[in-house]
């Protein structure tokens, strides 16, 4: 009974969690990946545009539930993810096509096209305050507005597959387990969300064509292959994965437009772990941020006085203090770079 | 400032007593400074019972009160000092009503009330190291220290028989003050704080504070947070993952969002707010409405009640020598005797001067702990049905 009552608490506090946190900083990974293998940039607006990725899939999303459409049990924010996606998709070119594409033809080095994504990150983060407060406005109505910076949830449909007090009904066990329907939403999302990208980069004449073009520039352009339109679909494709990536941490936590910017640390811990460049690595990588930072910060002293009783630690059993959650990715990205720098699935070296 | 005392004196003279005497009440304030904005609310408090007393005509003899206004600014505390110098050798003030910040008041007190043996009596100064402050029985404030309210949650926590809790707090002086003086009262009073873990405000995902209090374990979680901040985040993921069932909630967490955002999830837990009200309060907005200013702005009826209890202090020892009243000042505001609220004042200075005992409660229903400060009421609230619930008064 002990053990299955540490498996529980461990279920409950750590697995779950950590699982659909990793799933998220996974889909984030995979975006800031794709950009650095095609683009050879940091781009450091990747969290903001999951921000402003997951504001328009809100908008979308109150005017689907006043239509009076919904999924069932399902939230209806899925439903107005695609077009969050080829709104976010659009903007992405639009920015490209104002500033990156600049930068790309005087041939601007590496640290200049961070710089100026850094740049691009402060005017998304703006906007993305902008576009939600003022089309609040008009969908809600003056009354129900909201704010830029406010905690805005949107989560519908169903909360629990597994409710914690339900879960105690049942078993009589000891510790709690609950399973939210966001959670599994986040990785059922992410699984078919990985396998159509990879299915597209190894099988499609597109993903090849981007795969030839990450490895040697130079080749891919003597062979034929357009680069503006492997750009494009760069974009197209880092805008969708962040949108998602966005809207799924949004419903499983709550949207404020300030958060994702404090999720680029781990995203980016996460792709250089797994190697930059590489997308198995940016998935792989965001699980092992993600498990790190929960196991390293869970007090594990429940868990152990399950397993060995007769031990009854006194303590917390706590390697770090929750305050210091960050520092953990910290951590790993220092070790990576001095002991690894290609990653742990040879990426790029930054 | 003129105007005023032109307009104070006047009054004095329309009331046509055949007055002995002009005794001269300081209030010391912060006109300037980052909390400017509470001084007009305040002074017009103090200056309220001030003028009821000094029109009444039954304060010493006959004598009338005249307020003299300095700004004691609110950090600094040269500025402080030397406003509180001027009162009283200038001046000649027999009492100083003030000051506001807390800084500001521990710099006049040491500096200039203990040295002339002034007493003073702050309505706002709330910082817990005043109460442990050395200060020659002349220091009272009729604002309750932070640390009260930790010691008035600890009580209602081991009133629902719940001896062993889990706290976070919000990264901050107040949630580390609050915190920290819960802590303390607690385990004094025998219960067990199984962790104490700071939560940053304006996070996403507060599932990791959550596992390491769950983990800690406690049959409550005690929450001295923001409602619309990161407490919000850590009480959402301790329902969900069914860490906690009981929550104790201090002020930053009782507010209508809470209604609004967990409604009967939260049902069977607690909390607490300072709330002066009451009667007193009622007839102090009452009064302050008739004189012409909103009542209902922070500390002005502590500095209403600041301002009558020196001066009903002063009526009982029958002096204006601050150390000979600065003796009268716990008894008039503890009792026993006659319960005396706001505008009731003439009456007041009518049975102590029949040699009868009062008790002052006024606008802030004024009760004194340890060296002389206010005990403050609390308001205890629980949640029924998806409702904040007044359970009681404390």
């Amino acid at each position: 009974m002990d053990a299955i009552n540490a498996l529980v608490a461990l279920t409950n506090y750590v697995i779950i969690p950590a699982t659909s946190y990793g799933a998220q900083l996974a889909l984030g990974a995979l975006g800031v990946t794709l950009v650095y293998a095609i683009l050879r940039f940091s781009n450091f607006a990747h969290g903001d545009t999951m921000a402003f990725g997951t504001a328009i899939t809100i908008l979308m999303t109150w005017i689907i539930q006043q239509a009076g459409l919904s999924l069932g049990p399902l939230p209806t924010a899925l439903l107005a993810l695609p077009i969050g996606i080829v709104l976010t998709a659009g903007f992405a070119l639009l920015t490209d096509r104002i500033v990156y594409r600049h930068y790309r033809k005087i041939r601007a080095s590496p640290v200049v096209m961070v710089m100026v994504s850094v740049g691009v990150m402060f005017v998304m983060n703006a906007l993305t305050r902008i576009v939600i407060s003022v089309f609040s406005v008009p969908i809600l109505g003056a009354r129900e507005a909201v704010s830029g910076v406010d905690e805005i949830q949107f989560a519908d449909g169903a909360r629990f597959l597994i409710s914690a007090r339900d879960f105690r009904d049942w078993t009589g066990l000891a510790e709690p387990l609950a399973l939210r329907a966001t959670s599994v939403i986040t990785v059922v999302t992410t699984v078919i969300v990985v396998v159509a990208l990879f299915w597209f980069l190894n099988r499609t004449r597109a993903g090849k064509s981007m795969r030839a073009f990450s490895d040697n520039e130079d080749l891919a352009l003597l062979s034929g292959i357009n680069p503006a339109r492997v750009v494009a679909i760069t974009w197209i494709i880092a805008a969708a994965l962040a949108t998602i990536a966005g809207t799924l941490y949004g419903l499983d936590k709550s949207f404020k437009a300030f958060n994702y910017f404090q999720l680029l640390l781990p995203i980016f811990a996460a792709a250089i772990v797994g190697g930059i460049g590489n997308p198995v690595g940016a998935v792989v990588g965001g699980f092992i941020i993600a498990f790190s930072e929960v196991g390293i910060t869970y007090a594990w002293k429940k868990v152990m006085g399950y397993i060995l009783p007769a031990w009854e630690p006194s303590g917390l059993v706590q390697l770090l203090s929750t305050d210091y959650k960050f520092a953990v990715s910290f951590t790993i990205l220092i070790i990576v770079l001095i002991f690894r720098p290609t990653g742990l699935f040879k990426g790029k070296t930054i | 400032m003129k105007k005023l005392l032109l307009a104070t004196a006047t009054v004095a003279l329309s009331a046509g007593a055949t007055y002995a005497d002009d005794v001269k009440l300081g209030i010391l304030l912060g006109y300037t400074g980052p909390l400017e904005s509470l001084a007009p609310g305040m002074t017009a408090g103090a200056e309220m019972a001030i003028k009821e007393i000094s029109d009444s005509g039954k304060f010493m003899d006959g004598s009338t009160v005249t307020a003299v206004r300095a700004d004691s600014t609110c950090i600094d505390a040269g500025a402080a000092t030397s406003a509180g110098e001027r009162l009283i050798t200038v001046d000649g003030v027999k009492g100083i009503m003030g000051a506001m910040c807390s800084g500001a008041t521990t710099a006049v007190l040491q500096n200039v009330a203990m040295a002339n043996g002034m007493v003073m009596i702050s309505p706002s100064a709330t910082s817990p190291a005043l109460s442990q402050m050395e200060d020659d029985g002349l220091f009272f404030r009729t604002a309750p220290s932070d640390a009260r309210q930790g010691a008035v949650m600890a009580d209602i926590v081991m009133d629902h028989d719940i001896k062993s809790v889990a706290l976070t707090y919000t990264n901050n002086d107040y949630g580390k003050g609050l915190a920290d003086s819960f802590q303390r009262s607690f385990e004094e009073k025998g219960g067990e704080v199984t962790i104490v873990a700071a939560h940053e405000d304006g996070k996403g995902d507060y599932s990791a504070e959550v596992a390491a209090l769950a983990s800690a374990g406690g049959d409550a979680l005690v929450v001295a947070g923001y409602v619309d901040q990161g407490g919000s985040g850590i009480l959402r993921g301790a329902l969900d993952t069914g860490a906690f069932y009981t929550f104790v909630l201090p002020d930053g967490m009782v507010a209508s969002a809470l209604e609004e955002n967990f409604g009967d999830e939260l049902d069977g837990s607690f909390g607490q707010i300072p709330a002066a009200e009451g009667e007193g309060k009622d007839k102090f907005l009452a009064i302050a409405e008739e004189n012409g200013f909103d009542g209902s702005q922070v500390y002005a009826s502590e500095a209403y009640d600041a301002a009558a209890l020196m001066l009903l202090a002063m009526q009982a020892a029958g002096s204006t020598d601050p150390s000979v009243y600065k003796d009268k000042i716990m008894q008039i505001a503890n009792g026993p005797g006659e319960k005396i609220l706001p505008g009731e004042l003439g009456h007041a200075l009518d049975l102590i001067a029949a040699g009868d005992a009062i008790d002052y409660d006024g606008g802030s229903a004024v009760d004194f702990v340890g060296g002389g400060e206010s005990a403050g009421t609390f308001r205890e609230i629980e949640i029924t049905d998806g409702k904040i619930e007044t359970v009681q008064y404390r």
